[in-house]
């Protein structure tokens, strides 16, 4: 039999508190196998790895025990001890007595017996454990960004200044995504554009960065490291390399459209650039508008365009590329106001959107700047913003907050008080959220210094009385019902999943909530990087939040990248699913459990009663599989096996567990 | 109408019998002009509305569903036009879901057992049907050219919507389809599914006189010449309290407010007077003769 060595941890009184270590210790030593226990009171620390150490020279053991918090926190830490000390490191077993054990339970006697319990099938595993060894796989140093929003340009650049080439895909015709709407931005009131249209430019120009506008992703496959992603160019009518971007085309384009950038309060032609910042400055045509592609007559941009860049025959393209990581920072989509019927959004010409209004204010917007209101293009004299429309609402939008609303409502209220001077600003809200650097100050000078109105209630019901509007609500602080007269009403919608996050999901194969947003793989430790490694997030796509957040996250979805590409190859756990093939059937009935898309037929050849044939069997790729186990429970033939995780460990951890204390020998 | 008679269990509740004797005299007028076969539930009580749920909420469910266990009885869905009575009655479905013994205990003191299989509709549902919406635009002989109408569903209709699953609880469309199904212009209004003051009318008189002012203010101000409802207290509440409303508004409002019924039934060439149209305060025969309706 193997020799044991069981490592029991006080950690401090986490554990040493509720369960009496001494006792699990005399009775640990009964066990068979066990030759050496050892009380630490915080066996994580260096001390305590040096006993560790010195336990496994002096006794000769062969298998460690650590008994102590979860193996989530500290696994890696001991297996690195036990790597130091000359084992192979998946020699080792936790029991975690602290999560699973002191922690939950009251009662001491009860804790120490269940503690014991914990370390008996420990002890029982660890016995068969085998040696597994770390496989590695190259890594192509190249990434693809998904989204040109501000996340998606920060992580581009980032990731492009470490020194590795970047493919940037973005769906719109320009990128700058949402960030490019915006007028100015708070707290600072620095405007959006200065800020923002200097990274495109760099992004456009960075000598490692490639960018695919106008374009989606259409397929992804391969693991973390060794990624094909294929990439749909989409045809922009356009010819890129001769257009020179001089515009003529849209001036002399005879049709008119409502313009998605300006979210309905202008209009553009068929053949457009969202905004004259856009980068790359070349024109689409947008077929389902362009007379030419509905009634074949027009052709006037051809005509016109001195380059002959324009191409009405332009078809798709698919681009294939190979990368080692994955960014995506898809961005969000706005709720949609008019679910609340009582509010009249889509009704009433002046009850708009936060980013209606953004345009509005927005010197290159359709009204330069002036607020005028959609109805009589006159300056509205009281203006009404209604926070929470759809968020925190579980009856009719989504239980979260959306973090930004708060912040640039007041924007908006302080902006429109500095443009219209003897105007009025109403805020109603159900509680100003403004947890960010220099945002309370913000808040409180919007007040102070600027007049706007907060009043604490969310509307119950906006309507038309004449050329006014009249906001209903009751002023929760005061207690009574407060009606309010405005000429405009500006709602702020919550920040919902993009309509397609899911399908974007499904085709990266990571995992998304119940709203639609990306999961990222843990809320504190690991925010930026997924379940399926090789694949990290940015921005809003992973959870409402603001520009700074959504930069911040973009750097760190980079940093991550970088690291990742500072070795030429990288360590695969082997603690993966192994399929032995001489019991597989061939079922695949593991193929579809598996979340990451790690098991393939594969068709092997063999001799049997001197003949050859061949048959399919499971196999399973190092670079996909992530451990999770449950192709081994799907499994029929028991064939599937986890390493370090195997069917007999669990089985003999049960049987030790139901055994009861067994008498002493060894 | 098709060839399979629609048949339903009929509802009238204590105010079709009283003061809302017209919205029971149209009713049947225009069941009986498009085919629509109405039996009325035999030995009926009071819903308990508005005054039984806030004493006794067993008491608030046993008066309307002994009603409904009558109309499983009798194998049909029924008819509520009363909107206070339809609010009881599918208050009393939900509240047999969530309280098992509630049931036991109606079997107990009527010896019947209540299933919750009939369904529950108001005159609206009704009108909004397919079939009946078919029917009604097949049988329009006098349209009611001319005539502007600002729908009020009020709020029992609509509310709660987990209850009551009938059209959008801040937007309705279902009387505006009807009017314009009769040829009458539906005039939008902010105020359609606002409180009309209800049950404070004897307690808080001065609370409904501005509740009630402020609807048919918004609609007389949105240019309807008269008020549609569907619920006895409403139309009591709008019609009773325009003059004293009008005296604090400082302006004349003096809007008809009839049952839809009423309206749709004139549609269809039922006689005025059997439609009860001189039963409203605010004359309601007036308007309709100076636009050659009546």
């Amino acid at each position: 039999m193997k020799r044991v060595g069981v490592f029991l941890c006080w950690c401090g009184s986490n554990i040493a508190a509720t369960v009496d270590v001494g006792k699990v210790a005399e009775r640990v030593r009964l066990l068979p196998g066990v030759v050496h226990v050892e009380e630490n009171k915080y066996t994580c620390s260096e001390p305590g790895q040096a006993s560790i150490i010195k336990a496994i020279k002096e006794h000769g053991l062969e298998r460690v025990v650590v008994a102590a918090c979860s193996p989530r926190l500290h696994e890696p830490t001991f297996r690195r001890t036990l790597e130091t000390a000359g084992l192979n490191p998946y020699f080792l077993e936790m029991a975690n007595v602290r999560e699973h054990c002191s922690w939950v339970h009251p009662d001491r006697e009860k804790a120490t017996d269940k503690a014991f319990d914990l370390v008996r099938m420990a002890v029982a595993r660890v016995l068969k454990n085998e040696p597994l060894a770390r496989g590695s796989i190259t890594i192509e140093k190249r990434a693809l960004v998904l989204g040109g929003g501000i996340a998606g340009i920060q992580a581009a650049l980032d990731i492009a200044d470490a020194g590795h080439e970047v493919i940037l895909v973005e769906r719109e015709p320009t990128i700058g995504g949402r960030m490019a709407q915006l007028d100015k931005t708070f707290p600072t009131l620095d405007c959006s554009s200065c800020i923002l249209t200097p990274k495109m430019v760099d992004a456009a120009k960075h000598p490692k960065i490639t960018l695919y506008t106008y374009s989606e992703l259409e397929k992804v496959e391969g693991y973390i490291g060794n990624f094909h992603v294929t990439v749909r160019k989409r045809a922009r009518s356009v010819d890129e390399t001769l257009c020179t971007g001089c515009g003529l085309c849209q001036t002399k384009c005879p049709t008119k459209v409502p313009s998605e950038f300006d979210v309905g309060t202008g209009l553009r032609k068929a053949i457009y650039t969202p905004f004259p910042q856009a980068v790359p400055n070349k024109p689409v045509i947008d077929r389902e508008n362009c007379t030419y592609y509905k009634t074949g007559k027009c052709r006037v941009c051809e005509r016109v365009c001195e380059a002959k860049a324009i191409r009405f025959d332009q078809e798709d393209v698919l681009v294939e590329e190979r990368v080692g990581a994955i960014v995506v920072a898809t961005g969000f989509d706005l709720f949609d106001c008019s679910v609340y019927g009582e509010y009249g959004y889509g009704l009433y010409p002046d009850v708009i959107d936060a980013l209606q209004f953004e345009r509005l204010i927005n010197a290159s917007g359709p009204t330069e700047g002036k607020i005028k209101r959609p109805s009589d293009h006159e300056i509205p004299r009281s203006v009404a913003f209604v926070l929470c429309v759809g968020s925190r609402d579980e009856q009719k939008g989504v239980s979260y907050c959306s973090r930004a609303c708060c912040m640039y409502s007041v924007k908006h209220a302080t902006q429109y008080m500095d443009k219209v001077k003897d105007g009025r600003a109403y805020v109603f809200y159900m509680d100003i959220r403004t947890p960010g650097k220099a945002y309370e100050e913000f808040y409180k000078r919007s007040s102070v210094e600027y007049g706007v109105q907060f009043i604490r209630g969310r509307p119950s019901k906006i309507y038309q009385k004449g050329d006014k509007l009249i906001v209903k609500a009751e002023d929760t602080l005061l207690g009574r019902p407060v009606e309010a007269e405005v000429e405009m009403v500006v709602l702020a919608p919550a920040m919902v999943p993009k309509r397609d996050a899911a399908r974007t999901a499904q085709t990266l194969g990571v995992s998304y909530d119940g709203f639609g947003f990306l999961n990222e793989a843990h809320p504190k430790l690991r925010p930026v990087e997924t379940n399926t490694a090789g694949i990290y997030l940015a921005g809003v796509c992973q959870g409402p939040k603001d520009i700074p957040d959504t930069v911040a996250q973009a750097s760190a979805a980079g940093a991550k990248v970088a690291a990742l590409f500072s070795r030429d190859e990288m360590a695969t756990e082997p603690m993966i699913a192994r399929v032995d093939e001489a019991l597989c059937s061939g079922c695949l009935w593991c193929k579809p459990v598996c979340p990451y898309k790690a098991i393939e037929a594969r068709t092997v050849t063999e001799k049997v009663h001197g003949r050859t044939v061949s048959r399919e069997v499971a196999s399973v790729n190092a670079g996909l599989c992530q451990g999770c186990g449950a192709c081994t429970v799907a499994c029929r033939d028991g064939a599937m096996n986890l390493q370090g995780f195997t069917n007999e460990q669990v089985i003999t951890a049960v049987d030790e567990l139901l055994a009861g204390l067994r008498p002493a020998c060894s | 109408m098709t060839d399979e008679t629609l048949r339903f269990a009929y509802y009238p509740g204590c105010s079709l019998n009283s003061t809302a004797k017209e919205y029971d005299l149209s009713t049947r007028a225009v069941a009986r002009a498009i085919g629509v076969e109405l039996v009325e539930v035999p030995d009926w009580n009071c819903c308990g509305a508005s005054s039984a749920h806030t004493v006794d909420p067993f008491l608030a469910f046993a008066l309307p569903a002994r009603v409904l266990v009558q109309a499983e009885e009798m194998g049909l869905d029924v008819l509520a036009p009363c909107a206070a009575c339809y609010g009881r009655l599918v208050a009393a479905r939900a509240e047999a879901a969530r309280h098992p013994d509630y049931a036991r205990r109606l079997e107990k003191a009527t010896g019947r057992r209540f299933r919750g299989t009939a369904r529950i509709l108001n005159v609206l549902e009704l009108l909004g049907d397919e079939r009946v919406a078919a029917a009604v635009a097949g049988a329009v002989t006098r349209p009611l050219e001319g005539l502007k109408v600002a729908p009020y569903y009020g709020c029992l209709l609509v509310r709660p919507p987990k209850l009551t699953r009938f059209d959008d609880p801040e937007r309705p469309v279902t009387m505006d389809r009807v009017l314009q199904a009769i040829g009458a212009t539906p005039v939008d209004h902010p105020f359609q599914t606002e409180c009309c003051g209800a049950s404070l009318g004897i307690s808080r008189t001065d609370l409904v006189v501005e509740l009630a002012g402020r609807i048919v203010g918004a609609a007389k101000l949105a240019g309807a010449e008269a008020v549609a409802v569907t619920c006895p207290l409403c139309q009591t509440n709008l019609d009773s309290r325009q003059e004293a409303a009008a005296a604090r508004l400082g302006e004349g409002l003096g809007l008809p407010v009839y049952y839809i019924t009423q309206l749709v039934g004139l549609a269809l060439g039922v006689p005025p007077a059997r439609l009860g149209l001189r039963r409203h305060l605010v004359d309601g025969l007036g308007l309709l003769r100076q636009k050659k309706l009546a």
